[in-house]
């Protein structure tokens, strides 16, 4: 039991490891192999919740070395919390996505992709557990390298937005290096306890202060904040359907995770506050990035780049949360990961399906889909409503703690823009709930899509069209179901696990 | 003096319509006899619960339900309170004559997608249900906004362009109304404030300053105001005309816009209270919008050829007699806007079903083409005189009652400017329908088509709608209680001693 | 103003290094060449963790005659753990810099060009 902080990220890199000479000897067992190692993850994951919440904080010193000189990893509340987020939903999207893999990828690369898939989550969960600066850099790393290479293999279109996307994120990791480096020379430590201990002597000098704003600028182009926002929707739009109904709802959001942590275990009290604007920067950015991210989205007509500039804007709520800085808003942020990953999953999916079964990504030929792919739609439209905010379902709820929390900071700008970004999401989700249930089907559809991913072939008459397979549906359903069970049992979750965790 | 204790009922109420639902969307179109009749038992088992609640109420028993903490140190909760009661009973009794009335429509007219509509239907009347119910504010805002979602596919039913565009414009303005709910909510909750209903209100209690009570109050009451219909906030009613007429009947003059009203009675009763909004000053607003309201309204009535249309504008109107009732801040003005709550109801309602009616049978919506109607669906047009001469306010109808306490109401508070108002907005009540009843059994029609009466799905409700807003007036205890639950809010929210009282004191 | 340069040398040479590279990255259309300032940019940090680490007249950490009573200081040894971290640095630097040279061998093949306004133009068709 003392093992599963490495537990959850080691097996899933072992299994990266695993899979692609599974797939030389035996193409078939690839993607069994793929989920058994993500289970056996989602597994830990909940045991090491379980056990953070019966006997406290588990540590573990990697190789033995007991820290400031090895390496350690610290699971609390949070970190448990988040890990079983990652690992739940990628299990579910694992499930739905393997048709479209098999269709998406060459016969002998499905074994390469689904290592790059592990490798994303071994990193992503990595991130989490980890207690040392220089190995989340580590981490964030192997996550970020694995997504490049994910993005790359969408086709043509995403060969250019993969590599833009590399080159950013570089920048970003490297930033966030050297900004660790100027912490590291100020107290002499990479542990990330030990550090909030020995920065309060530090506090002073101009070095600490550039390494706070340099691990920010670092996370904050990871996380697609605005104005490092622009690498994201190319990214996003043009990576294969199994990928971007992965990445959109955890990736991001682990960045932010990252920052959270920066927050709750590095910096001391008030430091981010007091000291170095970089709250308050938060907050002013973040109320952009919704403004921006809701508005843009509105004038998209392709659905995985309005869902893009969607994550944009839902990750910029995050990052309000963050930037508020009190127990609350940190719950409202922790709480909207979660909301966020299930709902933009359930949505990329739906798109995703869509896309698979009958060829379309234009919303304006999304006419009769209501009719032909049901349950699909079902699955988008709640998770549409939640998008927009409507209790009870979980979206409501961070927006509802985000605004307390606004409130009693007195900040009158959050509480505004939080509740106009209700109406804006409303405005660009409707736009395809309308065209999807109040439009007739055409029968024939205009030119759709220029890019040559082997999808696009395919393109059926909407009206005949059929509903996708229950592998690929059922886990939309569940992720549905989890919206509203998430926003109704949402008190349970912030008692038990988010206010002990930020306080 | 009254007692509250522990009950499933409320939650059954709010369950019952949601389990209809279920049903007709699981029956689908394959067995459209087997999926209509479940509106219908739905419907009646739901007055059988609320007739049950009723009786608790009546002997100052409040039956209670707490279902869930929906945020921390907020409860979800239900209660049917006497003021609940009144919003509940009526929406409830007019569901199983609306049920009826929109099997004979759809059906009638062939319409498109009527599982759909359906369900959508009954998850109204689930939300209106909680509306109704709702303990405190952050549980009445909730069913605020699925009454908001689910009456969304209704309006935009038939699909059209014209559909999909009054759609967006309702979802616009009463999405935006909820916005400001929910902001309010949560400033209430960072206050430290509970926000449970209380006859009389809770905010003079919190000792907050005045900006703050300004600002709570500008947000609720236009939050509220957009279902309301208020004006300078009313324009997405008209436009939502444009769904099928059982929706506009029973969504747009019973189930919506009266969540709306009720939402107001909630926030000036029972939020704010008279005392506080006496010192506020804050009613003189609400009072000279919603007067305003009144008199733009008939007169905007008077110029609508299109029968829905006039008939929105007269909704309009009518609705803000009742926020003007309850703006008067006096017992006995918010004894007569209760009461014109159901009696609007009973009387619009018929109207409207007229208007499906003769569409149904005829396919005719203007007002100038009705000649000759009355002699060829005399029932019908017998209904639609009924409830003219309700609206109008001509003893003994139902709405005479409610008038004459409005009037009297503001005649006590010293308000003879809004008597004035009342009285003027009768005269043109009489003027944009009279006219109409005139046409129909005065001249001949001018083609020679013979038209009968419309199915008797449709009629049948119409007639005893028709009937109701007479006998109502007569008996305004049948059966519900509206009288004794109408007075029982007014004294206990004057802080006089009743027998039943709603909210704690 | 002399001082100031001579004293904080390393930290502006980094600053150079990482406006060079910067400069590369977004500057530069040709794909290859934003590799070229990507990795430059990589090798400013370096460069700082290492400086960092120096001690004026430290030698190699490299602790010997434990045993026979000596106590050795540490301010007479430059700080390893640095080294040992951008050890690490480099390894990640090389695997992005291997993954990015294996795109951009897919990006010629498809395209013909490494001219990343060639591309957007190939794309945007």
């Amino acid at each position: 039991m003392d093992q599963l902080p490495v537990i959850i990220p080691m097996t899933l890199l072992i299994f990266s490891l695993l899979t692609p000479l599974l797939g030389q000897v035996w193409g078939g067992s690839v993607f069994a192999a793929t989920l058994c190692g993500v289970f056996i993850s989602t597994i830990a994951s909940f045991l090491a919740l379980d056990r953070v919440l019966t006997h406290g904080t588990l540590y573990y010193d990697l190789g033995g070395w007991a820290p400031p000189v090895g390496i350690e990893y610290v699971v609390d509340e949070v970190a448990a919390y988040v890990c079983v987020v990652i690992t739940t939903v990628s299990f579910l999207v694992l499930i739905s996505t393997r048709r479209w893999v098999l269709k998406e990828s060459a016969d002998r690369s499905t074994g390469i992709f689904y290592s790059l898939v592990l490798l994303l989550l071994g990193g992503l969960t990595g991130i989490v557990v980890t207690g040392d600066l220089f190995n989340l850099f580590v981490f964030l790393e192997i996550s970020s390298l694995s997504a490049y290479a994910l993005v790359f293999i969408g086709g043509r279109n995403a060969m250019l937005a993969g590599f833009r996307y590399l080159i950013i994120g570089s920048i970003g990791g490297a930033f966030y290096l050297l900004g660790v480096g100027f912490i590291y020379f100020a107290t002499g430590t990479l542990n990330m306890e030990e550090a909030r201990l020995l920065l309060p002597d530090a506090e002073a000098t101009r070095a600490v202060q550039a390494g706070a704003v340099l691990i920010f600028a670092g996370l904050g182009l990871k996380m697609g904040l605005v104005p490092m926002h622009f690498w994201l929707p190319d990214a996003y739009q043009h990576a294969p359907s199994s990928v971007n109904s992965l990445i959109s709802p955890i990736m991001t959001k682990v960045a932010a995770y990252a920052m959270l942590r920066m927050f709750l275990s590095v910096f001391p009290h008030g430091y981010l506050t007091d000291i170095v604007p970089v709250a308050d920067a938060l907050v002013i950015l973040g109320l952009i990035g919704i403004a921006f991210g809701s508005i843009a989205a509105a004038s998209q007509t392709d659905i995985r780049r309005m869902l893009a500039y969607s994550s944009i804007s839902q990750l910029a709520l995050i990052a309000v949360g963050i930037g508020l800085a009190t127990p609350l808003a940190f719950v409202a942020a922790l709480l909207h990961i979660v909301n966020h990953a299930a709902m933009k999953s359930t949505l990329f999916l739906a798109a995703a399906s869509i896309r698979l079964q009958v060829g379309l990504q234009k919303v304006h030929n999304f006419a009769g889909l209501g009719r032909s792919m049901p349950v699909t739609m079902a699955a988008f439209t709640l998770a549409a409503i939640s998008m927009v905010g409507i209790p009870p379902t979980a979206g409501f709820f961070s927006k509802w703690y985000m605004i307390q929390a606004g409130l009693n900071q007195g900040d009158w700008a959050v509480v505004v823009v939080v509740l106009l970004s209700s109406l804006l999401t409303a405005v660009y989700l409707f736009k395809v709930l309308e065209q999807a249930y109040l439009r007739p089907a055409k029968s024939n559809i205009v030119h759709d899509s220029h890019d040559d991913t082997p999808s696009s072939a395919i393109r059926t008459e909407v009206a005949r069209a059929k509903e996708s397979q229950i592998d690929v549906w059922a886990p939309l359903i569940i992720l549905a179901v989890a919206i509203v069970a998430i926003g109704v049992f949402n008190v349970v979750i912030i008692d038990n696990i988010l206010r002990p965790g930020v306080s | 003096m009254n007692e509250i204790f522990s009950s499933p009922l409320p939650l059954i109420a709010v369950l019952i319509p949601v389990g209809a639902a279920m049903l007709i969307a699981l029956t689908t179109s394959r067995h459209p006899n087997l999926r209509d009749s479940w509106s219908t038992v739905a419907a009646i088992l739901l007055v059988v619960v609320v007739l049950l609640m009723l009786n608790e109420t009546r002997q100052g028993r409040l039956a209670q339900m707490t279902i869930i903490e929906l945020s921390p140190g907020i409860d979800i909760a239900l209660r049917a309170d006497p003021a609940g009661m009144i919003f509940g009973g009526l929406a409830s009794g007019l569901w199983i004559l609306a049920g009826v009335y929109a099997v004979g429509y759809m059906r009638g007219g062939n319409e498109h997608k009527q599982t759909r509509f359906f369900s959508a239907f009954a998850l109204s009347i689930s939300a209106a249900i909680g509306v109704a119910l709702a303990e405190n504010l952050l549980t009445f805002v909730l069913f605020y906004e699925l009454l908001t979602l689910s009456t969304y596919p209704l309006v935009t039913h038939r699909e059209t362009e014209e559909a999909i565009v009054a759609g967006r414009k309702y979802l616009t303005y009463t999405l935006s109304g909820g916005l400001l709910l929910i902001g309010a909510t949560a400033w209430m909750h960072v206050l430290g404030i509970d926000a449970t209903f209380s006859a009389g209100g809770f905010l003079h209690q919190a000792g907050l300053n005045q900006a703050t009570q300004w600002g709570l109050f500008g947000m609720l009451a236009l939050g509220v105001g957009v279902k309301a219909a208020v004006m300078p906030l009313h324009s997405w009613l008209p436009s939502a005309m444009v769904a099928p007429t059982p929706v506009s009947a029973l969504l747009h003059a019973v189930a919506v816009v009266k969540a709306g009203v009720f939402g107001i009675v909630r926030v000036m009763v029972f939020v704010f209270g008279s005392a506080l909004l006496q010192e506020m000053g804050a009613w003189i607003v609400v009072a000279v919008m919603s007067g305003a309201t009144i008199v733009i309204g008939s007169t905007l009535a008077l110029r609508h050829d299109n029968l829905k249309r006039r008939l929105a504008y007269s909704t309009i109107s009518h609705l803000s007699y009742i926020v003007l009732g309850v703006a008067l801040l006096g017992p006995i003005a918010l004894t007569g806007a209760l009461l014109h709550i159901v009696g609007h109801g009973v009387t619009k309602i018929t109207l409207f079903f007229v208007a499906g009616a003769i569409h149904v049978r005829t396919h005719k919506d203007n007002v100038s083409e009705l000649d000759g109607i009355g002699r060829q669906m005399p029932i019908t047009m017998g209904a639609f005189t009924l409830a003219s001469l309700s609206m109008a306010g001509i003893p003994p109808f139902v709405l005479f009652t409610s008038k004459m306490y409005l009037g009297w109401g503001a005649a006590e508070v010293g308000q003879q400017v809004f008597l004035a108002v009342y009285l003027v907005s009768g005269v043109l009540s009489a003027g944009y329908l009279f006219p109409i009843i005139l046409r129909a059994f005065m001249r001949t029609s001018p083609d020679h088509t013979r038209y009968g009466e419309a199915d008797m799905r449709m009629v049948m409700p119409l007639a005893i709608t028709g009937v109701l807003a007479l006998v109502l007036g007569v008996l305004p205890d049948f059966p519900f209680h509206f009288y004794n639950l109408a007075h029982a809010v007014a004294d206990s929210a004057s802080g006089l001693n009743s027998t039943i009282v709603g909210g704690v004191q | 103003m002399i001082e100031l340069i001579s004293e904080r040398f390393p930290y502006w040479a980094t600053m150079l290094l990482l406006i060079i590279g910067l400069y590369g990255m977004l500057g530069k259309r040709s794909l290859l060449k934003k590799i070229i300032g990507l990795n430059i940019f990589q090798s400013a940090i370096i460069l700082f963790f290492i400086s960092g680490s120096m001690r004026e007249g430290g030698s190699v950490p490299i602790i010997e005659g434990l045993h026979s009573g000596a106590h050795p200081h540490p301010e007479d040894f430059v700080n390893p753990l640095p080294h040992v971290l951008m050890l690490t640095a480099i390894v990640v630097g090389v695997a992005i810099t291997g993954v990015a040279l294996s795109f951009l061998v897919r990006i010629q093949r498809e395209f013909g060009t490494l001219d990343e306004s060639i591309l957007l133009e190939e794309v945007r068709k």
